[in-house]
């Protein structure tokens, strides 16, 4: 209809030929349409698409409010407040008995170095950058309190790994205080009264001072993904938290995916359709939709309580979190078993394939991309679940690495969750950090399992 | 309702049913069948939509056994042995039964390895030469060797229809069966493609014994030798197809035939 009256507009005769052609051919003059209610229904369309619109648009506010939230508050920590500073290792502070002329083998004595006052050799080092005199007592503690706790472990690594450097001065590299860090952040009120904060305004002065000279910095924290717990913020990091996740994805990996393949296997190709196997598939999505922390009341009573694994292992972790993943993984690799199709199985049965050749040779190629892409999903859900750990107990303060799975430890979210109750600003900060770090590890495994999964379509 | 054909028998049978039924779940596909395929034959099978034809060519290699609640009843032999017999195994009847469907289903590999899974996994080459020759042989069988020797290595789903039916068809013959099933074969394929097909039937068939489904009877009419009408579940009439064409007994099969019904 309208191209009939686009042809009127464009020939100039086109009109009156119109015209004729419609009396000979006893059509209605053009001009005369139906209402087929194009203007309602276009405006319906218009409606919607602004609807669609305004939906997106206020889930990407929601979205970028909450990524902006949380990389503004914990950017921040992965950068941390270092000083650096020549050290006199006075052989005096060192070995005040002057032990090591008698026995000098015991400078690898772990009680010795462990004896020694390192954080006296520090504050004397910054004293004398700050021109404090040493017998100031009131200004030597507000010095010491620049120093993290850390610098002590870490000097006395350091003596115990270059013990010749006893009586040499060594520039030394150590973390300054929590306190110190927020300060240089800018993250202190400084204009409440000098008993209300934790920063003096001497300290202030200090510190403006050595950052001015290049000795106080701010450095990439490598500690955050190196360090274990700590109860000092500047100090504590996710290495503990990131060997956790990693042996309980590992361990949900080699139980869950495995088992949850050859079930769904089973189910889809080998079965019988009965009552029983209707039963199995009804209680199998069910438990897809249970609550994760019931995950982790039975993995206590199961796991901990009747077979007497040690508590807090990411073996524990591991295994509960497998359970509550299983069901994931036998759901998705049956729908790739289905949407294989049963032309593929005729054509190797008609060969004279067997019933395990045909699923093994032809079926399981094709479901793999489905099965690969929802057993990358199961696991991006298992890397963030809360609940089920607390419950078994890998909620703990772990100072030391674990070697094993069977060694305590804890698990990103975890740690996350504990890191956000600890009212220390740097926690905080450190917490935010924390769940950078976890939805990098989510996003990298969503994008990986999208881009194989366009991948393997592609290829076939 | 039996038929009145027991006058014709094949000299040579290859296969046998003797009052096959056939019920899928509560509903009865084959009424009582009773009919010969011949060695070394085309047999046709012809009928309007449903009537069973393609139900009866599944129970000659047990094919119906994969679908759920299909039950078989009756007696089918191949060379004169039950092949429904417990001692006998269904693997092996697949391997001496071959079947060619009526979408052509190439696995998603290449055309190397689409003819060489049935002789792979039967294990009748010793060495790679021995499969190579294997694969040559079927596929100049199959009259798609000189198009696809060049590119052996290609996926088997890049070649075009007709070149994929002769592929399926190459991957039965390479498992050296000695009857071959087939199912509406050209049924997908457009009129050059099914006349080269056609003519290949006739030229296997002095290797192998051919059933074959058809939906066309001008099809039945150029290519087998024997044909069997059905309707309705049951066989109505079978004989040589120069006489089931030209002067049939039932009444059925002739108005079937003169296109007045199906």
């Amino acid at each position: 209809m309208s191209e009939g009256a686009g042809i009127e507009k464009n020939t100039p005769g086109g009109g009156a030929q119109a015209a004729a052609l419609a009396a000979v051919t006893e059509e209605e003059p053009a001009g005369k349409r139906r209402d087929i209610g194009l203007k309602r229904r276009y405006r319906a369309e218009k409606r919607f698409r602004f609807y669609g619109i305004a939906a997106i648009i206020f889930g990407l506010f929601f979205l970028v409010s909450l990524l902006w939230s949380i990389f503004a508050h914990g950017f921040g920590a992965f950068w941390q407040t270092t000083i650096t500073l020549p050290v006199v290792l006075e052989a005096q502070v060192i070995d005040p008995d002057n032990r090591l002329a008698a026995e000098p083998q015991s400078v690898s004595d772990p009680h010795f170095l462990a004896m020694i006052d390192y954080p006296l050799l520090l504050r004397r080092a910054l004293a004398q950058k700050l021109g404090v005199a040493a017998d100031n007592r009131a200004a030597m503690r507000e010095i010491g309190q620049l120093i993290s706790p850390s610098a002590r472990g870490q000097m006395r690594r350091f003596l115990g790994a270059n013990p010749r450097t006893i009586g040499t001065v060594q520039t030394i590299r150590f973390l300054a205080s929590a306190n110190v860090d927020a300060a240089f952040k800018g993250q202190i009120n400084f204009s409440l009264p000098q008993d209300k904060r934790r920063i003096s305004d001497r300290q202030r002065q200090w510190i403006t001072l050595l950052g001015k000279e290049g000795l106080l910095h701010k450095s990439f924290n490598t500690g955050l993904f190196t360090l274990a717990a700590s109860a000092n913020a500047e100090s504590s990091g996710l290495a503990v938290a990131l060997i956790g996740s990693f042996y309980i994805m590992l361990i949900v990996l080699v139980l869950a995916l495995p088992i949850g393949v050859v079930t769904a296997i089973y189910l889809e190709e080998y079965a019988g359709k009965n009552s029983f196997t209707d039963m199995i598939e009804v209680n199998i999505n069910n438990l897809a939709a249970v609550p994760s922390i019931v995950f982790g009341i039975l993995g206590l009573s199961v796991f901990i309580n009747f077979f007497g694994l040690p508590r807090s292992a990411s073996l524990v972790g591991g295994l509960v979190l497998s359970l509550m993943t299983l069901p994931t993984i036998i759901i998705a690799a049956r729908v790739a078993l289905q949407a294989v199709p049963s032309s593929i199985r005729a054509a190797a049965l008609g060969l004279g394939a067997s019933r395990t050749q045909t699923v093994f040779h032809h079926v399981l190629p094709l479901a793999a991309p489905g099965i690969l892409t929802g057993t990358i999903i199961g696991l991006a859900r298992a890397l963030g679940e809360t609940a089920p750990l607390l419950l078994i107990g890998m909620v703990a303060f772990i100072a030391n690495y674990p070697v094993s799975p069977l060694d305590p430890a804890t698990a990103l979210p975890v740690q996350i969750y504990m890191w956000a109750g600890e009212a220390e600003r740097s926690f905080v900060e450190r917490s935010s950090a924390a769940i950078i770090v976890l939805l990098a590890f989510l996003t990298l495994m969503n994008v990986t399992a999208v881009f194989l999964r366009r991948r393997f379509e592609k290829r076939q | 309702m039996t038929a009145k054909y027991a006058a014709v028998k094949p000299k040579r049978v290859k296969m046998r049913g003797e009052n096959v039924t056939v019920f899928y779940g509560n509903k009865q596909a084959l009424h009582g069948v009773t009919l010969d395929i011949a060695a070394n034959k085309v047999t046709a099978l012809i009928g309007p939509s449903g009537c069973g034809k393609s139900t009866f060519l599944r129970c000659l290699n047990r094919m119906n056994d994969t679908i759920e609640g299909a039950r078989v009843e009756g007696i089918i032999t191949l060379d004169g042995e039950d092949i429904y017999a417990p001692d006998i195994d269904v693997v092996e009847l697949r391997a001496r039964v071959g079947m060619v469907f009526q979408r052509p289903n190439p696995f998603p590999k290449s055309i190397y390895d689409n003819v060489a899974y049935g002789p792979r996994i039967h294990g009748l080459t010793k060495n790679k030469a021995e499969l190579d020759e294997i694969v040559e042989k079927s596929l100049k069988s199959a009259g798609l060797f000189d198009e696809v020797k060049d590119r052996l290595h290609d996926a088997g789903t890049g070649l075009s229809g007709g070149q994929q039916q002769r592929l399926c068809i190459a991957r039965a013959i390479a498992v050296s069966p000695e009857v071959i099933l087939m199912d509406e074969p050209c049924s997908a394929l457009d009129p050059i493609a099914t006349a080269r097909i056609e003519e290949l039937i006739d030229d296997l068939r002095k290797n192998y014994t051919i059933a074959i489904v058809t939906h066309s009877m001008q099809q039945a009419a150029r290519v087998s030798q024997y044909t069997a009408m059905f309707h309705l579940g049951s066989l109505v009439e079978m004989g040589e197809t120069k006489i089931i064409f030209t002067s049939p007994k039932e009444q059925r099969t002739q108005d079937y035939i003169t296109g007045r019904f199906g």
